[in-house]
């Protein structure tokens, strides 16, 4: 079963730390790739830039609108993702809990449908 | 009449065989209706052919067949059926119930599943009565008091869930049992609850309920014996059961705790309850089962009603309040206080309770006051304190005993118009 890991934290937070903390944080997530990767269940992930570089596009009427920032403005902002492969949700729960963000903000398990419309090539 | 035979096999079979479906065929959703095959295949076919010797056996079977059927129909329809086929074990493997813990209850795999926390607590308990007790989801929403639309939709959005974010049909291994116990006890106090007062409905107790709550617990102790907390429900259960016989009297009417006949308590299951609870005790890692054990332990120690340890179980309550600081909780600490001798006091909590506002519309909060004004000889407060009562609550035999002491209070206060 594939799951999505959706990293959720408060940028202006994120942007307020010193750089030890930036460097000690970077550090715990590329011990947490390389754990993630070497266990097997790694299919994919990145940081995401800042929600300032956002854009949302929405067709209507034929139209395509393209406006500045993200779909919702919330306290918390999508920061980065992982995509894993594992057995059940349990084993997603293991993983997202170390991911080093998951201290500070919060991590969205969203698990991926059988329906593969959206990755047929 | 086979119908009924059917109906009472599902209450006591259906948890059992329903949870080895869940498990072999993977789906809450086709093991429910595979079993509502092998029923209907039942009045189908033991009108002719008789009854088998042994008809729970019978139903597990032909449920096994139908569920495979089903499974054989949805590969020629869709991809997902022929996998889900193809991972499913043998028939051979049917018995095969060690593959987790060493504990092989098909039912305690079933409850870690209802009781994750993926889920919301609402379906957890949902959950767990419809796969674990074989409630109808109409018997659901009449317990849990809402709509059966309600019910029925938190339902399908659990399994729902269930099935695509691919939550574990296991007990889960020892690093996240203590965590996933609170739930778990929840949960099966929650039935427990449901057996010994029903919410709505003539009967008042539904004792098969009980009965599960307790086998679970029991089972639950018997995987995690260093959890004092697991023995400290099951103490709680068995001492409340061991009171149901004086619960009700001849008229099925509501027994008062204080007017049971003692001699109708099961000793044995005091003393088993007890003991359960030392055991716990000496753990030394107290929480709230294990406070509310203790109080029953109290009343269960006690001769008779008048030889009750109040002081004790009001410090208890005072405990409890710490641990589950709810207007619910509060109200029994009102009454305890009220009834260790400090009438007034008692009675003016109760009074910032309902100022409180959250249990202003609970029948037990205008029950409890009106007990405690008749005994202050206050009888036209009490009165209007039953007939608060009855305004707020649906139970039947609940209903009858709070009409009765309003009748007691209407004929005292004619006898004695000057109190």
């Amino acid at each position: 079963m594939q799951y999505l890991l959706l990293i959720y934290g408060d940028e202006q937070q994120w942007a307020a730390m010193s750089d030890a903390e930036v460097r000690e944080t970077m550090a715990a997530y590329v011990r947490f790739s390389q754990a993630l990767a070497a266990s097997g269940a790694l299919r994919g992930g990145s940081e995401l830039a800042p929600v300032s570089t956002a854009t949302t596009v929405r067709v209507r009427n034929g139209r395509t609108l393209a406006t500045d920032g993200p779909f919702a403005e919330t306290k918390e902002q999508l920061g980065g993702y992982y995509l894993i492969e594992v057995p059940d949700l349990d084993a997603a729960i293991a993983w997202a809990a170390q991911i080093p963000s998951a201290v500070h903000g919060s991590i969205e398990i969203r698990p991926q449908t059988q329906n593969q419309a959206l990755s047929q090539v | 009449m086979l119908a009924g035979a059917l109906a009472s096999l599902h209450r006591r079979d259906g948890g059992r065989i329903l949870a080895t479906l869940i498990r072999k065929l993977g789906s809450f959703d086709l093991a429910e209706e595979a079993l509502q095959d092998a029923y209907a295949k039942a009045l189908q076919h033991w009108p002719v052919d008789g009854m088998p010797a042994n008809p729970p056996a019978w139903i597990s079977v032909v449920a096994w067949r139908c569920g495979l059927d089903r499974l054989k129909h949805e590969r020629r329809a869709h991809p997902d059926g022929a996998a889900l086929l193809a991972s499913l074990p043998g028939p051979e493997d049917a018995t095969d119930e060690a593959a987790t813990n060493g504990i092989g209850d098909e039912r305690l795999r079933l409850i870690f599943t209802c009781c994750h926390p993926a889920l919301a607590p609402a379906a957890q308990v949902t959950l767990a009565l419809r796969s674990l007790c074989g409630l109808s989801t109409r018997e659901i929403a009449r317990a849990l008091l809402e709509p059966e639309a309600t019910t029925a939709q938190r339902l399908v959005r659990a399994k729902a869930k269930i099935a695509a974010a691919a939550i574990p049909y296991r007990v889960p291994p020892a690093d996240l049992l203590a965590e996933r116990l609170a739930a778990v006890l929840a949960v099966i106090y929650c039935v427990f609850n449901e057996g010994y007062v029903a919410s709505a409905g003539e009967q008042l107790l539904r004792p098969d309920l009980c009965a599960e709550a307790l086998r679970l617990g029991r089972l639950l102790t018997a995987l995690m014996p260093d959890e004092a907390e697991a023995q400290g429900l099951l103490a709680l259960m068995l001492l409340h059961e061991s009171r149901r016989e004086a619960r009700l009297d001849a008229e099925g009417q509501l027994v008062p705790l204080e007017e049971q006949v003692r001699a109708q308590w099961n000793p044995e299951l005091i003393a088993e309850g007890t003991g359960t609870l030392a055991l716990a005790l000496t753990r030394k890692s107290p929480g709230p089962y294990q406070i509310q054990a203790a109080i029953a332990a109290l009343h269960a120690a006690a001769p008779c009603a008048a030889a009750t340890d109040w002081l004790q179980i009001a410090a208890l309550y005072g405990a409890l309040l710490r641990h589950v600081p709810t207007p619910i909780v509060e109200l029994n600490a009102a009454v305890a206080l009220a009834m260790s001798g400090s009438l007034d006091a008692g009675l003016a909590w109760i009074a910032r309770i309902e100022a409180g506002g959250t249990l202003d519309t609970y029948h037990l909060l205008h029950a409890a006051r009106a007990d405690l004004n008749r005994r202050a000889g206050q009888l036209a407060a009490a009165r209007a304190s039953y007939e608060r009562a009855l305004e707020h609550t649906d139970n039947a035999a609940e209903r009858r005993y709070l009409q009765r002491r309003l009748e007691e209070t209407r004929t005292a206060g004619a006898a004695r118009p000057a109190r």
